[in-house]
C-alpha cells in the first residue's frame, strides 16, 4: 500500500461547524483513515504545527495576529491548503465586523454590553491581538482548493477528499456552495 | 398607422442555424431555440438594461463582448455563448458583484433561494477573485411589511423596472454613482414616507437576492414568487 497522506486540520476564526461536518462523515472516516494520517488537528493532541504536511484543511477566517502567523506557518509546512467553509473562503460572519471596525466591536463587547469592566480596558495579554480587518485565507496566502458551505456538507468533504486521494478532478460547485 | 413589416433574420448561435424576428435580442432568439445563456438582471416581462453583464456573448469578427439581453440580432452574425473567454469574464464579473457588497449568504433571508447564490453554482465560482470591499450601507426597515438592505443589493434594477413598468408608480430609482449607488424611494426618503410607493410588494418578489425582503422572515425563509410578473402581464392582456 502506498504511503498515507499526511493531513492537518485547524480552525481559525470559525465556529467549528465545518469540523463537526468533518466528523459527520461517520463511518467513512474509517475508510479515509486507510489513506490519511492526521498529524495535527483539534481532533488530536499535537501542540506544534508539524513540518512536511501534504494537505492542511483550514476552517475559519483570519481575524487576529495569531491567525496570520498560523496561516503563514501552515503555508510554509504544507504542500496543499484546502479552505473549508465560507469563513475561510469569503470571511462569512467573521467579516461582518469589517463593516463597523474592530474598535467599535471591542467597545460594544467590553464596554456597552459588559456588566463588570471597571478598568474599561480590552483584553490584551495572552489573547491574540485582533486585526483591523478580517480576511479570507486567499487574501493573505495562496490557497489550492476552495470548498465552500456554511457548514460544508459532510458528503462534499468526503467526495473532495476521496478525489484528492485518487487524483481525480471534481466540480466543487456541483457539491456545495456559499451558504447552504 | 403604418404597420412595420416584420422581417426574419437568420444567423448562428454556437454553430447552430437560428432565426428570429428582426427586432429580437440575441437572448430572446437563444431562448426560443433552447440555447441557455446565464442571466441575472434579466427578468421575463421587464425591459432589458444589461446591468449585470453576466449574459455577455462573443460575436465573430468583433473584439467586444456584448450582453445578449440588449444585443440586437443581425443577419449572418455568428454568436458564441459558451467559450473559455466568456467563462473567465463571467466568473470575474460574478466575483466583483459578490465582493462589491457584503452578502454573507449563511445568515441571509434568501439563503437557499437566491439567484446570486445559484449563479455561483452555475458558473463554478467557489471563491472571489477580488478582495471584498465591505462598504457599509444603512438598512431601511421603516416600512411596515418590507426591508431594504443595500448591503445585499447587486444593482440589477429589477425593482426600479417593475415599479415603473408594471406597477406604474416609479417609486424606486438609483442615487449616487459607482460603488456608492443605491436604490431609493422618491428623494431618498425612508420607505415608509414614500408618497409614490403603493406598497404592492412587486419589487420584493422580483429582487434576485435578499436585498428586498418581507419583514418577519428569518435566514433561509424568504421564498419569492418569481412567476408573478409574467402571470400579471398575461392577465392584463387577456382583459383587453
Amino acid at each position: 500500500m502506498a504511503q498515507k497522506i499526511k493531513v492537518a486540520t485547524i480552525w481559525l476564526d470559525g465556529c467549528s461547524g465545518c469540523h463537526m461536518s468533518f466528523l459527520d462523515m461517520d463511518e467513512r472516516l474509517v475508510e479515509l483513515s486507510e489513506y490519511m494520517d492526521v498529524l495535527y488537528s483539534p481532533y488530536v493532541d499535537q501542540k506544534e504545527f508539524p513540518e512536511g504536511v501534504d494537505l492542511t484543511i483550514v476552517e475559519g477566517a483570519l481575524s487576529s495576529d495569531h491567525d496570520v502567523e498560523m496561516i503563514k506557518t501552515i503555508r510554509q509546512n504544507s504542500k496543499k491548503i484546502l479552505a473549508l467553509g465560507d469563513c475561510a473562503i469569503t470571511g462569512n460572519v467573521s467579516t461582518m465586523k469589517n463593516l463597523y471596525g474592530t474598535r467599535a466591536i471591542m467597545e460594544t463587547g467590553y464596554g456597552q454590553n459588559a456588566d463588570h469592566n471597571e478598568s474599561g480596558e480590552y483584553p490584551h495579554l495572552v489573547v491574540p491581538k485582533l486585526l483591523d480587518r478580517v480576511h479570507p485565507l486567499h487574501e493573505i496566502v495562496p490557497v489550492d482548493y476552495f470548498v465552500p458551505g456554511c457548514p460544508t456538507p459532510a458528503d462534499a468533504i468526503y467526495t473532495v477528499l476521496k478525489a484528492l486521494i485518487e487524483g481525480k478532478e471534481v466540480n466543487i460547485s456541483q457539491l456545495t456552495r456559499f451558504g447552504k | 398607422m403604418i404597420k412595420q413589416k416584420v422581417r426574419v433574420k437568420t444567423f448562428q448561435i454556437n454553430g447552430i442555424d437560428v432565426t428570429g424576428r428582426s427586432d429580437s435580442t440575441i437572448l430572446e432568439v437563444a431562448k426560443e431555440h433552447d440555447i441557455h445563456i446565464p442571466t441575472l438582471c434579466y427578468l421575463e416581462g421587464l425591459s432589458c438594461v444589461g446591468a449585470c453583464r453576466i449574459c455577455l456573448v462573443e460575436i465573430k469578427g468583433s473584439n467586444k463582448l456584448i450582453p445578449a439581453c440588449t444585443g440586437k440580432i443581425k443577419e449572418g452574425m455568428e454568436v458564441f455563448t459558451d467559450t473559455d473567454r466568456l467563462h473567465k469574464h463571467r466568473k470575474m464579473i460574478l466575483s466583483m458583484i459578490f465582493a462589491e457588497r457584503t452578502h454573507t449568504c449563511s445568515v441571509c433571508v434568501s439563503n437557499g433561494h437566491c439567484e446570486l447564490q445559484d449563479m455561483s453554482v452555475e458558473l463554478g465560482m467557489e471563491h472571489s477573485q477580488v478582495p471584498y470591499l465591505t462598504n457599509r450601507f444603512d438598512i431601511d426597515a421603516s416600512h411596515e411589511r418590507f426591508v431594504n438592505d443595500p448591503n445585499r443589493c447587486i444593482l440589477c434594477t429589477r425593482c426600479v423596472r417593475v415599479c415603473d413598468e408594471v406597477e406604474g408608480a416609479h417609486a424606486w430609482d438609483l442615487v449616487d454613482r459607482g460603488l456608492d449607488t443605491r436604490v431609493i424611494h422618491d428623494m431618498d426618503d425612508p420607505w415608509v414616507e414614500s408618497e409614490s410607493c403603493t406598497s404592492c410588494g412587486k419589487c420584493v418578489q422580483v429582487c434576485p437576492t435578499g436585498a428586498l425582503s418581507e419583514k418577519g422572515v428569518s435566514a433561509t425563509e424568504m421564498v419569492k414568487k418569481k412567476s408573478l410578473i409574467v402571470n400579471l402581464l398575461e392577465m392584463r392582456n387577456r382583459e383587453r
